[in-house]
């Protein structure tokens, strides 16, 4: 989508006022980043960076803990098991805001779906029962969400939190405000079991990546979700059933939130109404920084990936230094910013709006 | 995207509704069917006071249940009033923030108690009702986060934070001086950091610990919650490789805690809860977790509260005090719970 529009807009600008647009060209650095097909890789790339940098401040505050490779070892699989549950959650947030949507209400459906799997009537069925239950619960209030976005027409954001409202208060309502505790040891077994050295949890993250790559990149459903979203209109005129495939969407989502709220469970075995508190932001942040547009048309599994792990990173950072979590927000909330302003830069849209700005006034 | 919008009102009452009534049917049908926490009441008894005397109404208003902790506080309210033949409560939950509460206590008012039981949202934003009510001849027991005028209660029955923070130290600090650590590493698991009762905990802590040369290592403050507790721990841990000791300030984000500590599998510590549920008190028992004491918080206050409330509405002071009057402070002495006494407290626990 953006490759269109970037190159459409040379073509237009320069009789505006040459000398102008020749300013605004005038970063030729920013033309490798906008270089064709690469885009992705080269944000992810950027992520990588900022990685690395994290790592490196680690190193310089703490050398004493990252002396010991056993440690490192062990910190890497933490950063990456903290980072599971809220990482399942932002594949299918990167889906839903691929599409053109946004869903408010993933915590929410997490906590309701954590809560009907660990009520006593539920784990009578054992952990077959309260996975079904978990994954059932997400999809199907993933199902409402989708059908009250697409055929009940309200905007995704009111829709989805009046969910977030209406799910944590039928969680409350299921659990009677109480912490509900998991006696079920397959269930809690899925949160400290290691397979060849590595925890579970990380395996099931690394399966829904894959499986939310494939999806994305190698199927036609993939490809309408990217085309849904960059421009419904166009998307319904190719003869793609815009509603039904926003229906699918959120259904994603949903189950996406059932398979956490599983890791969620097990990680914290118990459950609570006022469990997964502010995921949709932690998904949502996640995806931005990715380079998932909020506007839709763009994004990437992979990226999502890499900003949830970024997250885990720097409260793991905070946490071997012992510093408050208050620091940890701010710093959280400069970082979206500033991948956001690096991905207006990237992809021309600053440009765009200065060379937009100007032809209004002239 | 674009249809006709004439039949959209329709289709939008019909998706509504299904999908609210599927969840009221669906969750109907999976309930919990879990016993309701054992009230902590306190009616029989020898003393005059526990005779049938004049009916009192009682206005009990306490912020919506968001943890174990506030839901304990209502239902030991309401089963302490059951025991009363004489007392009739008439409770309204105060919803999500001071401004819902206080729209809920107007109506409370309106239905003339003849003494308001009150867990305000904060003591500050609540003053004023306080003070509204008790110029109206209403006596007000004001329950756990204090009023900072002393005329806008009758009564104060509340918890000691900083107390709790003491008992938590005291208790590490002597067990770690019996096994002879000398510099030992403690780790803090506070609850929402923004609260004063936190901080206050917090502090208490501290103090204590500093009056036998320790001081705290690390703290990760969590949220009240079982997930926070464990993303905490987990924090907690990678940063600290070895622990002497910890305390965990509210026992069910420690469900979470230990959680961690399994995942982690640390057990070279000691564990410190606070609150005082009832499953912290069943696992110090047992004692086979870290976990080896827990400092009470306990919710058994609103007992308390309306038991207070009954004897001021009736005029008579506590039976076995010497004033005819019901006292004006009442702080609760925040214990410490081992696995020597856990059994007594098992009935307190929620």
């Amino acid at each position: 989508m953006s490759d269109v529009r970037e190159s459409a807009l040379p073509a237009q600008s320069p009789p505006v006022e040459r000398a102008e647009t020749a300013k605004v060209d005038a970063p030729a650095k920013l033309s490798w980043w906008r270089g064709d097909g690469g885009e992705g890789v080269k944000r992810n790339l950027g992520l990588l960076a900022t990685l690395v940098v994290l790592v490196v401040i680690g190193i310089l505050t703490r050398p004493d803990l990252y002396g010991d490779p056993n440690w490192v070892w062990g910190n890497t699989l933490t950063i990456l098991k903290l980072a599971s549950v809220v990482g399942v959650v932002t594949v299918g947030m990167t889906f839903v805001i691929i599409g053109g949507g946004i869903d408010l209400s993933v915590g929410a459906i997490v906590a309701l779906a954590g809560v009907w799997c660990t009520t006593v009537a539920t784990q009578s069925y054992g952990a077959g029962g309260m996975i079904f239950t978990a994954l059932t619960v997400g999809l199907a209030v993933g199902v409402v969400n989708g059908l009250l976005v697409s055929y009940g027409r309200l905007v995704p954001f009111i829709a989805t939190l009046a969910m977030l409202v209406a799910a944590r208060g039928l969680a409350a309502e299921i659990s009677d405000k109480q912490t509900q505790v998991s006696g079920n040891t397959f269930i809690n077994g899925i949160a400290s079991t290691n397979v060849l050295g590595i925890p579970l949890l990380v395996y099931i993250l690394v399966a829904v990546v894959a499986a939310g790559w494939v999806l994305l990149n190698r199927t036609t459903f993939g490809r309408r979700t990217v085309a849904v979203g960059g421009n419904p209109e166009a998307a319904r005129l190719a003869g793609i059933n815009v509603r039904r495939h926003t229906v699918l969407l959120y259904a994603l989502s949903g189950l996406c939130c059932g398979i956490a709220a599983v890791m969620l469970t097990a990680q914290a075995t118990s459950a609570q109404a006022a469990m997964a508190n502010l995921y949709e932001l932690d998904a949502i942040a996640a995806a931005i920084i990715g380079g998932t547009l909020l506007s839709g048309g763009r994004g990437t599994i992979i990226g999502s990936l890499l900003g949830v792990i970024i997250f885990s990173t720097i409260t793991n950072l905070f946490a071997i230094n012992n510093l408050s979590a208050e620091a940890q927000n701010m710093v959280k909330g400069g970082i979206i910013v500033a991948a956001v302003l690096v991905q207006q830069v990237q992809f021309g849209s600053l440009t765009q709006f200065l060379a937009r700005n100007r032809a209004t006034t002239t | 995207m674009r249809t006709p919008r004439h039949d959209l009102s329709r289709r939008r009452l019909l998706f509504g509704g299904a999908a609210v009534s599927a969840g009221v049917l669906l969750a109907g049908c999976t309930s919990n069917e879990q016993s309701p926490t054992e009230a902590q009441t306190k009616a029989a008894g020898s003393g005059a006071n526990t005779e049938p005397g004049k009916k009192v109404t009682i206005g009990f208003s306490a912020p919506a249940a968001d943890h174990g902790w506030i839901a304990a506080i209502t239902n030991n309210a309401k089963a302490q009033a059951g025991a009363y033949q004489d007392v009739e409560l008439k409770s309204v939950e105060a919803g999500a923030d001071a401004a819902a509460q206080r729209a809920a206590l107007s109506t409370l008012i309106s239905q003339k108690p003849d003494v308001i039981v009150l867990l305000p949202h904060d003591g500050k934003e609540l003053n004023a009702f306080g003070l509204e009510a008790m110029k109206a001849g209403i006596p007000v027991v004001n329950l756990d986060r204090a009023f900072p005028d002393a005329r806008a209660y009758r009564c104060q029955i509340k918890g000691d934070n900083y107390g709790m923070g003491v008992a938590a130290a005291t208790y590490i600090a002597e067990q770690l001086k019996t096994k002879g650590v000398s510099n030992p590493v403690i780790g803090e698991i506070p609850g929402i950091e923004s609260l004063e009762l936190t901080q206050e905990r917090s502090k208490g802590f501290a103090d204590t610990l500093a009056s036998y040369g320790f001081k705290v290592a690390n703290r990760r403050p969590a949220e009240f919650t079982v997930d926070s507790g464990q993303q905490a721990a987990t924090g907690l841990f990678q940063a600290l490789p070895k622990i002497d000791a910890v305390w965990n300030h509210d026992d069910d984000q420690g469900i979470g805690v230990l959680a961690a500590v399994n995942q982690a599998n640390r057990k070279e510590f000691i564990m410190v809860g606070g609150a005082g549920s009832k499953k912290a008190m069943e696992d110090i028992a047992a004692d086979n977790t870290v976990l080896k004491a827990t400092v009470t918080y306990s919710p058994s206050m609103a007992s308390s509260a309306i038991s207070l409330a009954r004897l001021i509405g009736q005029g008579k002071g506590m039976s076995d005090l010497v004033e005819l009057q019901v006292p004006k402070e009442i702080v609760l002495a925040s214990e410490t719970i081992t696995k020597e006494n856990a059994s007594d407290y098992l009935k307190l626990g929620f």
